[in-house]
């Protein structure tokens, strides 16, 4: 065990440590930024602040990288399914008796503690779609591996949209980055990437306008492929099932979605149709990040942030307050750091001997990839706002040890890459 | 296999990473307007508070209305006076009461403007308002609180008060928040919802030196205030300001209803308050003086205090033993002093003679006829059958019950049934002989002020009363909740009345109550002397006027005031008269009550 864990320190990728440091540390301090208040005074070690609860969700995340680092290499990939299989059950449980914040049954509470069990399902799934693609004779190529992957994210995903949280329900979605890799074809991104466009669209165009014109662009379609009967009946269909998607986009948006779901989808569309409601959100928070123009205000001296006009201001915005304080220069190191960390991250996937690690490892990056762009994106108006948080930045102790686990998870494999066998 | 995609996967980061930085340096570097946007256009929530309901009397006077005030509020961030000395003299404080609520200021919030000085007067604002460019940081907040140009009805009126943390967590509807002022007992705290009217918010757009830069979109988010409704009271001012004078330097309440409606005529508790003491800048100190005040102003007597019926209590005996048959008007009972002790002479008595002269033994021996009706062998047993009946009687009359009212804070007093005396004396370990003092209004059974004036109006309607309520309108039609406008029946039949109502009639005429008879006018009443082994006896009565087409039930209770027939039943009757007649034809019976010196 000792020699094992030996191995493990001398094998360690120390750059990703690093960087992980760094942003986790840089998030520390922004939270603290947040919630300062210029007259109370507290420090950053206040456990009344979120800055100082930080510090212990830190703390601990220390003890779990170093639990994770002890345990076996190969636990993971021996109960890989039996972890997944053990957090839809309490995704079930948490449906059935889970506490309900905001909306959202996704809570469990033990005593004043409150944990999100859909952040750990992440890792779950991550462990269960590396398995299974990662065992011989499977082949991305083959119909029945798309379905049973489409299964394994499809049944957590289902299960946190029935949660009311269908924020981190997309975050599933992000799996399809690993599906790419591992094979999937490029016409499926393509079409998934035609349907998005289509359901942008239907929100900005009306209905009839835009059927219209998908039907005309079919004909023309079919008018310069007269010759090839087999394009003919692609477009057929393909026109079809676009205007079938633009009727399921207005269902999805009137009867699936909740209003306060609709608002922020139509507010990304038009911010300034709600100023005061979920617009209101985005307008203030572009506001906060825009008026920090290109070295920021500095260290604690933002003013949008600490006036209550940006919400969630040390969780989902923590980014308003980055881009206050530390104006365009704070935000190229941070989107600088996750870059950093991301191509890391491909480096060490791709240098894995072993199907498994190497495909888990896109999905440590994947999950973080999407948490990143989402919410960034949603800070500064490019995306509706979903309430994701930003990896290693937004407080929160469910959040900080699901992505740590996920990516200690992945370092530990990757320190015993060399003792696997080829397979 | 498909090594190549990592470079799709690495290009589709990096382009991601570059979207983000072109478009923030869009809006961070390239676009100042959000620069400007977060110095010059901040929304400001300006909260308008609406106007709370006024309440007005029966007869349309005006009982409380709105004052308004003005507090100067600070916001510590902006406070910049020149001259301190100026400022403090200004406001004659000194410099250092100036520095620590500057401090307490700050550590409620460096920019959300907190009180610095409240409720000014409308002279110390006039004097104000030129000044106040000079003080950098201060502003004036214009609110209004309550003023009682009547000054009178202090209890049930209630007050208003800013909501404390308890209510604020309590609170489901989401609507109140941290400084709102809410009802806090009386009409104020029954009505809140209808008083209060709903709150209206203005968005504003004002920099970061708090200068206002007019309306957000043309006010196009903006709601308006509703104000609170106008409530009509139940309560004749002039009865009701009548009866606190004569109440002056007295213990005790004064319940009066109009029996034909249950609203409530007057209710006083002795000793009151100048309602104008709890609204205002001295509201914590007036209160604190008025709730270590050993006679306690702020009990709200006719509601809340709980005494024996006393002898009373023989009009509902009579007629719950009438009711059950084990007595007729006509049947003789001979009675003595022997089994209680009485002040009526020895003799035969039916159910009128009893009342008038108050016989205790008569009624000894009719409640143990109603208790023990040998339904059971074994007189414990029989005893408890008695009781449980006669415990469901008394319950029909609103008493041991909370009366259904529109004042918050009634008791229902308290009517001993077999679960008490099993308690006391162990299951089936008791029987007449212990529970014998119920029979005249003594030992465990207690009322509210209240109560007795709803039993004056029962007996008045011969057999049913409407639930008192103090509120007869809330709005301008005359709306009044639906629950007071059903009679509510107590079970006795309306053939028991008469010999009752005969018998109160001449107690007032020949009985213990003939202080309180006036010519023209046929009283019908009942005193009680209560006993009170704390000092000297209660004075009680009830009662209601005229006979026929009674228009005012009335129940008072003067604490350790003796006898009955002397201070309780010259007040009633000085009401009655003051009601029905509109003038006192007896100065020689005012002169009485008011220098209230009852005792011998």
């Amino acid at each position: 065990m000792i020699r094992q864990g030996d191995r493990t320190v001398y094998n360690l990728d120390w750059v990703t440590v690093l960087i992980y440091f760094v942003l986790v540390f840089l998030g520390w301090f922004n939270i603290y930024a947040a919630v300062y208040d210029e007259e109370l005074n507290r420090n950053i070690f206040d456990l009344t602040l979120d800055s100082g609860k930080q510090l212990l969700f830190i703390g601990s995340s220390m003890l779990i990288i170093i639990g994770i680092l002890n345990l076996d290499y190969k636990f993971y990939d021996s109960f890989g399914f039996a972890f997944y299989g053990l957090f839809i059950l309490i995704l079930i449980f948490v449906l059935l008796f889970g506490r309900e914040v905001a909306g959202s049954r996704s809570w469990f509470e033990i005593g004043s503690f409150r944990l999100q069990p859909s952040e750990f399902t992440k890792f779950a799934t991550a462990l269960a779609v590396a398995k299974y693609l990662g065992s011989p004779n499977v082949k991305f190529t083959q119909i029945k591996t798309q379905i049973i992957s489409g299964i394994i994210i499809g049944v957590p995903l289902l299960l946190v949209i029935l949660q009311g949280d269908t924020g981190t329900a997309m975050v599933y979605g992000s799996f399809i980055l690993v599906f790419f890799r591992e094979g999937m074809s490029p016409l499926i991104v393509a079409i998934g990437l035609l349907a998005i466009l289509i359901f942008i669209l239907t929100l900005v165009v009306s209905q009839t306008v835009l059927i219209i014109s998908l039907v005309v662009l079919g004909l023309i379609a079919i008018g310069l492929s007269i010759k090839s009967p087999r394009t003919i009946v692609g477009v057929i269909i393909g026109v079809i099932l676009a205007v079938g998607m633009v009727k399921s986009v207005d269902f999805l948006m009137t009867e699936v979605l909740k209003p306060h779901q609709q608002k922020r989808v139509l507010s990304l569309i038009n911010p300034s149709a709600d100023p005061l409601g979920i617009g209101w959100n985005v307008t203030q928070s572009k506001i906060a990040i825009g008026s920090g123009g290109f070295f920021g205000k500095g260290f604690l001296e933002g003013t949008q942030t600490k006036f209550d006009f940006v919400p969630a201001q040390s969780t989902d915005f923590i980014f308003c307050t980055i881009g206050e304080e530390h104006g365009w220069i704070g935000s190229l190191i941070l989107i600088g750091g996750f870059c950093l960390l991301f191509f890391r991250l491909i480096h060490l996937a791709e240098r894995q001997k072993s199907n498994f690690s190497r495909i888990y490892g896109y999905g440590v990056i994947s999950v973080i990839f999407f948490h990143f762009a989402v919410n960034i994106a949603m800070t500064i108006g490019l995306f509706p706002v979903i309430g994701i948080p930003l990896p290693f930045f937004s407080y929160g102790g469910s959040s900080l040890w699901s992505f740590t686990i996920l990516l200690f998870v992945f370092l530990k494999l990757d320190a015993h890459r060399m003792q696997v066998l080829m397979r | 296999m498909n090594e190549g995609r990592r470079y799709i996967v690495q290009g589709l980061i990096f382009i991601v990473a570059l979207i983000f930085l072109i478009k923030l340096f869009f809006i961070q570097v390239l676009d100042s307007n959000y620069r400007l946007a977060a110095e010059n256009n901040i929304v400001q929530k300006i909260v308008e508070y609406p106007y709370r309901g006024l309440i007005y009397d029966r007869h349309g006077k005006l009982l409380v209305y709105n004052n308004p005030i003005y507090d100067l509020m600070v916001v510590p961030k902006e406070v910049a006076v020149s001259d301190t000395t100026d400022f403090c003299n200004f406001f004659s404080i000194t410099k250092e009461e100036f520095e620590s609520k500057i401090a307490a200021a700050r550590r409620y919030s460096y920019i959300k403007p907190s009180k610095f000085i409240g409720q000014l007067s409308n002279l110390e604002f006039a004097k104000l308002q030129d000044k106040l460019i000079k003080y950098k940081g201060f502003y004036v907040l214009a609110r209004t609180v309550r003023s009682y140009p009547q000054n009178t009805l202090a209890n049930a009126l209630g007050y208003v008060g800013e909501i404390n943390r308890r209510q604020l967590r309590r609170d489901t509807t989401g609507y109140y928040r941290q400084g709102d002022f809410i009802g806090i007992s009386g009409i104020e705290r029954e009505y809140e919802d209808v008083l209060r009217g709903k709150r209206g918010v203005s968005y504003k757009m004002v920099n970061v030196r708090g200068v206002e830069k007019g309306a957000f979109k043309d006010g196009s988010y903006d709601t308006l205030s509703i104000p609170g409704v106008d409530l009509t009271s139940t309560i004749d001012s002039e009865l009701q300001q009548y009866a606190e004078y004569l109440f002056e330097g007295k213990t005790g309440s004064v319940a009066a209803i109009e029996p034909s409606t249950g609203e409530i005529l007057a209710l006083v508790s002795g000793p009151s308050y100048d309602p104008n003491l709890l609204s205002g800048r001295e509201f914590s100190e007036n209160f604190n003086n008025l709730q270590s005040d050993t006679l306690k102003p702020l009990f709200d007597r006719p509601l809340m205090a709980m005494y024996p019926p006393g002898s009373m209590f023989k009009t509902v005996q009579s007629l719950v033993a009438l009711q059950e048959g084990v007595v007729t008007p006509e049947e003789q009972i001979y009675s003595d002093g022997r089994l209680i002790g009485d002040l009526a002479p020895n003799g035969y008595y039916d159910v009128k003679r009893a009342i008038r002269l108050s016989s205790n033994n008569y009624f000894y021996k009719v409640f143990r006829r109603v208790i023990n009706q040998n339904q059971d062998d074994n007189t414990y047993l029989d005893a408890r059958i008695g009781l449980e009946k006669w415990k469901s009687y008394i319950n029909n009359f609103g008493l041991g019950v909370r009366l259904p009212t529109d004042l918050p804070t009634v008791k229902s007093g308290y009517v001993p049934g077999i679960e008490y005396y099993d308690r006391m004396y162990g299951t089936n370990r008791w029987k007449f002989s212990n529970i014998y003092s119920l029979s005249i209004g003594q030992g465990e059974v207690l009322v509210t002020p209240l109560q007795m004036a709803n039993l004056g109006a029962t007996l008045a309607n011969r057999g049913y009363y409407y639930a008192p309520h103090i509120i007869k309108s809330i709005d301008d039609e005359g709306t009044k909740r639906d629950v007071y406008k059903e009679p509510i029946w107590v079970g006795i039949d309306s053939v028991h009345y008469p010999i009752v109502i005969d018998g109160m009639e001449e107690v007032i005429q020949f009985g213990s109550g003939r202080r309180a008879f006036i010519k023209d006018i046929a009283i019908c009443g009942k005193t009680s002397t209560v006993e009170n082994s704390q000092g000297a006896d209660h004075s009680g009565f009830m009662g209601f006027a005229p006979k026929e087409n009674p228009q005012i039930a009335i129940a008072v209770y003067v604490e350790n005031s003796g006898w009955g027939g002397r201070a309780a039943a010259s007040i009633a009757s000085l009401l009655m008269e003051h009601y029905i007649r509109g003038e006192i034809t007896r100065p020689w019976l005012e002169d009485f009550v008011l220098k209230g010196d009852f005792l011998y």
